[in-house]
């Protein structure tokens, strides 16, 4: 595989080059923002166009794709994770970024988060997380709090929902932000950090579902009588796994910002690694005759 | 078996053995597959054909096992019916796998482990005490470590075989080691060479008729590898199962040198989604498992149909279903192979017919891929993906194929997912001149990846997804049949069965019967040209080890009825874990022929 570099200069995208289909979400959806935020942020940083790719599973913010003029890859239900590894691996010129809702990456998808996170894949990876399966109409997500009544628990929510904060610190994940679809401002400086960290990051976002959900994250919203409060990174140890686990233990509304953040051999430079040890070893052979000298040994 | 010559008191060379049965059987511990493995690579290097056979345990360690080497002067079509010789470690060794010895074989026990004899059949016992002989060759504290080497020895001088050429080979396998241990092999080899088998001659082998100085040998999972990366791979993710994890540990050992890269995942659904992620970003890339992996990878190949992506995918079959018999040989995945995914998801299937032939099919699988941007299933088992064959070395100047990632820029008049034509993907990071860029997906989608749920939309895509097969099967070369062209009997196969079948026509031949035989590469599409060639004979036997289902025909079988409407194809199925014997397809095809 051969390692690129853009040949073209980079010229600042507009917000017109990056709009593609008009969303299909619901009006006053909480992902419309979220997809505003990205453009926002993509712009921001120069990223050339041809090197975005947008990768997704099945959801309704899974249909994130669709909306971004850019290489994009609309896959199967809780594997975005590992397609997005294989882009990321195989194309470290690239800028990989997955999109998807909690039922996507918490429940189908689980044990992808787990060791995408351990494995330190270079690629950021936006939950946008409203308690609630959307796109199939109202059923229990992984995330529904305890009570909440939906299709497919009438009486109300019965299983404890996952902690995706603590997961995360859990798994090794190197880079792990909180914010609110609401918050604009604040959800664009976790996007660019997380964009900008080598490594697995991770933004859960909490974008409202106003259809089924409505008013599911007004207590992290001061403008509906919440509050918004921040994580202290004056006080915070960001590289502290027992200090983002403490700050994991409330997360209504909890805190917003980056619970954890440190700087780990990411999987893509370990595996790099091995190959250009390799191509020494090897000493400018063609492919051709490196396979012609193991057929050698094999007579 | 081609008649081999008695093997009792060969005075001279013209009485010398053109082929050899050698079964050996002990516990997996024991070292006896490294005893076929260097017979099988004194074979290769010496023009003599082999074929092995083993069975392994599904135990963690230990537990009985055998290793069967068919040496051959001239073609080796199969393991061996039959032994010619037996060698039994232990009394269970004995007891269980005396009858696959033939009657007047031979038979080397160890005369330390086995202590009952049974009389019968005419068959010569030669009881050597290989482990006290052993201990005493190598000195003091060796237990039983290199009673196989001594046994190597003791087959060498028995066979004749070329000692030098083996003093090599064990040399370039353990010289690596330490000077100790190459030092104790020799010491055994040379004990068990020198051992007096007073009982009988010795039976020189006829020398191979094979000669080229580049001939190979090794096993298929091995070749399928090589192929691959001959084929342009160069990216790869898997996860362990039986038996396909040889070419996982393989690939991830080799690709680096290639520049390219096999990464363990987490689980089958992972390892499916990371080689399809590395080939949406524009490299050939594989997958692979065993029958219950595959399974859990079915809706994700699904997606690479509807996508179009190029992606290969390697099933090593095993006994089935479920955990099954995890470490023995079965054809029965066919038609998840094909048919495995929801809704109308058309992908190619190819299956190696031999060790050599893994591959030329992986190539081919490399070639298919990419032309037509699809998925396509390789179909090996168990049987080849572990036995040993030798055969002359690929030409790779004809077939090696450097990858190229095209990152060419698109024009305006690209699309993702043209009706009129077969899709070639933008990867990403490649520009588009008019700024428009592509979205590959599983939802049904018009020619520029938009999604739709247009009625007539989803029947035009569905064909075009369909029709690139069609258009494969017309390229393929006209239908070979081995034999007789027409006559009274013809046998269709796919596979590993490939050996017996051949040798099975080949004997019904010389004996008078006309019959003929067809090997499918292509399982999936079929070729157009079936029906034409199926009706020159009488009857259609497929022999396939798989059960014969509701209906009374195997997975093939029924593919072929249903494709041909031929009603004169029946079946021969055979679900026991191992292959097929020469003389249970002779015997099903004369008993066909003589229904009339």
């Amino acid at each position: 595989m051969s390692e690129l570099t853009s040949a073209a200069p980079v010229e600042k995208l507009t917000k017109k080059q990056l709009k593609a289909d008009h969303p299909t979400w619901c009006p006053a959806c909480g992902d419309f923002a979220v997809l505003a935020s990205f453009f926002n942020v993509v712009q921001k940083l120069g990223i050339p166009h041809e090197k975005i790719c947008v990768v997704a599973g099945i959801g309704c913010s899974s249909r994130f794709p669709y909306f971004v003029n850019a290489h994009g890859i609309h896959f199967i239900h809780g594997r975005a994770l590992p397609l997005a590894t294989g882009i990321s691996l195989s194309r470290p010129d690239l800028h990989v970024f997955v999109f998807g809702g909690d039922g996507d990456g918490f429940s189908i998808g689980g044990n992808h988060l787990n060791h995408a996170a351990r494995k330190n894949v270079n690629l950021s990876y936006v939950v946008m997380d409203n308690f609630v399966y959307g796109l199939t109409k109202n059923q229990t997500s992984p995330t529904t709090p305890l009570g909440r009544k939906s299709k497919t628990d009438p009486r109300g929510a019965i299983d404890q929902p996952i902690n995706p904060m603590a997961q995360l610190v859990a798994s090794g994940a190197t880079f792990i932000a909180r914010t609110h679809a609401a918050q604009v401002k604040h959800m664009n400086e976790m996007f660019e950090r997380a964009i900008l960290h080598p490594g697995f990051a991770v933004v859960e976002t909490l974008s409202e579902c106003t259809m089924f959900y409505p008013g599911a994250f007004d207590d992290g919203n001061p403008r509906k009588g919440g509050t918004f409060d921040l994580v202290d990174e004056d006080t915070q140890e960001l590289d502290s796994i027992s200090a983002a686990m403490d700050l994991s233990q409330d997360l209504s509304p909890g805190k917003f910002g980056v619970y954890y953040e440190t700087k780990r051999p990411t999987k893509n430079e370990l595996e790099r690694a091995w190959l250009s040890d390799a191509q020494k070893s090897v000493a400018g052979k063609s492919g051709q005759d490196i396979l012609r000298q193991r057929f050698a040994a094999m007579r | 078996m081609p008649p081999s010559t008695a093997p009792a008191h060969p005075d001279t060379p013209s009485s010398a053995l053109r082929n050899a049965v050698i079964r050996l059987a002990g516990n997996s511990q024991d070292g006896i597959q490294s005893i076929g493995a260097f017979l099988g690579q004194l074979a290769g290097s010496t023009a003599q054909e082999v074929m092995t056979y083993m069975t392994i345990p599904s135990t963690i360690s230990g537990g009985p096992s055998i290793f069967q080497v068919h040496l051959g002067s001239g073609d080796v079509l199969h393991p061996g019916d039959e032994a010619d010789t037996l060698v039994a470690f232990y009394q269970h060794s004995y007891d269980n796998h005396l009858k696959t010895l033939k009657d007047g074989g031979i038979c080397f026990y160890d005369s330390d482990q086995v202590e009952e004899i049974k009389e019968e059949r005419g068959i010569i016992h030669i009881g050597v005490p290989f482990t006290t002989a052993t201990i005493e060759a190598i000195g003091g504290s060796a237990k039983s470590r290199g009673k196989n080497i001594f046994v190597l020895g003791l087959l060498c001088a028995v066979y004749q075989l070329d000692r030098e050429r083996m003093t090599e080979i064990i040399a370039g396998k353990f010289g690596k080691k330490s000077e100790d241990v190459l030092r104790n092999a020799m010491l055994a080899y040379d004990a068990g060479y020198a051992w007096p088998v007073h009982d009988i001659e010795h039976m020189p082998m006829a020398p191979g008729e094979n000669v080229g100085d580049k001939r190979l040998s090794t096993d298929g999972n091995t070749m399928l590898s090589l192929g691959l990366i001959a084929g342009g791979v160069r990216f790869g993710a898997g996860y362990p199962i039986t038996p396909w994890t040889t070419i996982m540990e393989f690939l991830r050992s080799e690709l680096p040198k290639y520049n390219g890269m096999f990464i363990q995942c987490e689980d089958e659904l992972a390892a499916v989604s990371l080689a399809i992620g590395a080939s949406y970003s524009g490299h050939l890339s594989i997958t692979g498992s065993s029958g219950p992996g595959l399974a859990l990878k079915s809706e994700a190949i699904g997606y690479a149909c509807m996508a179009e992506m190029p992606l290969i995918v390697v099933n090593i079959q095993r006994g089935g279903p479920s955990t099954g018999l995890p470490t023995s040989v079965e054809q029965s995945d066919l038609m998840q192979a094909i048919y495995g995914s929801h809704g109308d998801a058309p992908r190619v299937v190819i299956a190696p017919k031999n060790v050599e032939d893994c591959f030329y099919t992986a190539l081919e699988a490399c070639r298919i891929a990419r032309e037509y941007s699809t998925p396509v299933l390789i179909l090996s088992d168990q049987a080849i993906a572990t036995r040993l064959e030798a055969f002359e070395e690929p030409d790779l100047e004809k077939h090696w194929r450097e990858p190229a990632l095209d990152l060419s820029e698109r024009g305006e008049d690209f699309k993702p997912y043209p009706l009129d034509q077969i899709t070639k993907h933008s990867p990403p990071g490649a520009r588009s001149g008019v700024e428009k860029y592509p979205v590959v997906t599983g939802l049904e989608h018009d020619e520029w990846g938009h999604p739709s749920g247009n009625p007539l939309n989803h029947e035009k895509m569905t064909a075009k997804r369909r029709d690139k097969l069609r258009k494969l099967a017309e390229s393929y070369a006209p239908t070979e049949v081995h034999g007789m062209p027409s006559g009274s009997l013809l046998f269709v196969g796919w596979g590993s069965t490939y050996g017996p079948i051949k040798e099975a026509t080949d004997r019904m031949i010389s004996e008078g019967h006309v019959v003929g035989a067809v090997h499918l590469r292509h399982v999936h599409p079929l070729p157009n040209d079936l029906s034409e060639v199926f009706e020159k004979y009488d009857h259609i036997l497929v022999p396939e080890m798989n059960d014969s289902g509701m209906y009374g025909f195997g997975q093939l079988a029924t593919l072929l009825r249903a494709k041909t409407c031929n009603a004169g194809i029946q079946s021969l199925n055979k679900v026991q874990g191992i292959s097929f014997r020469v003389l249970e397809i002779v015997a099903a095809a004369e008993k066909l022929i003589a229904q009339k």
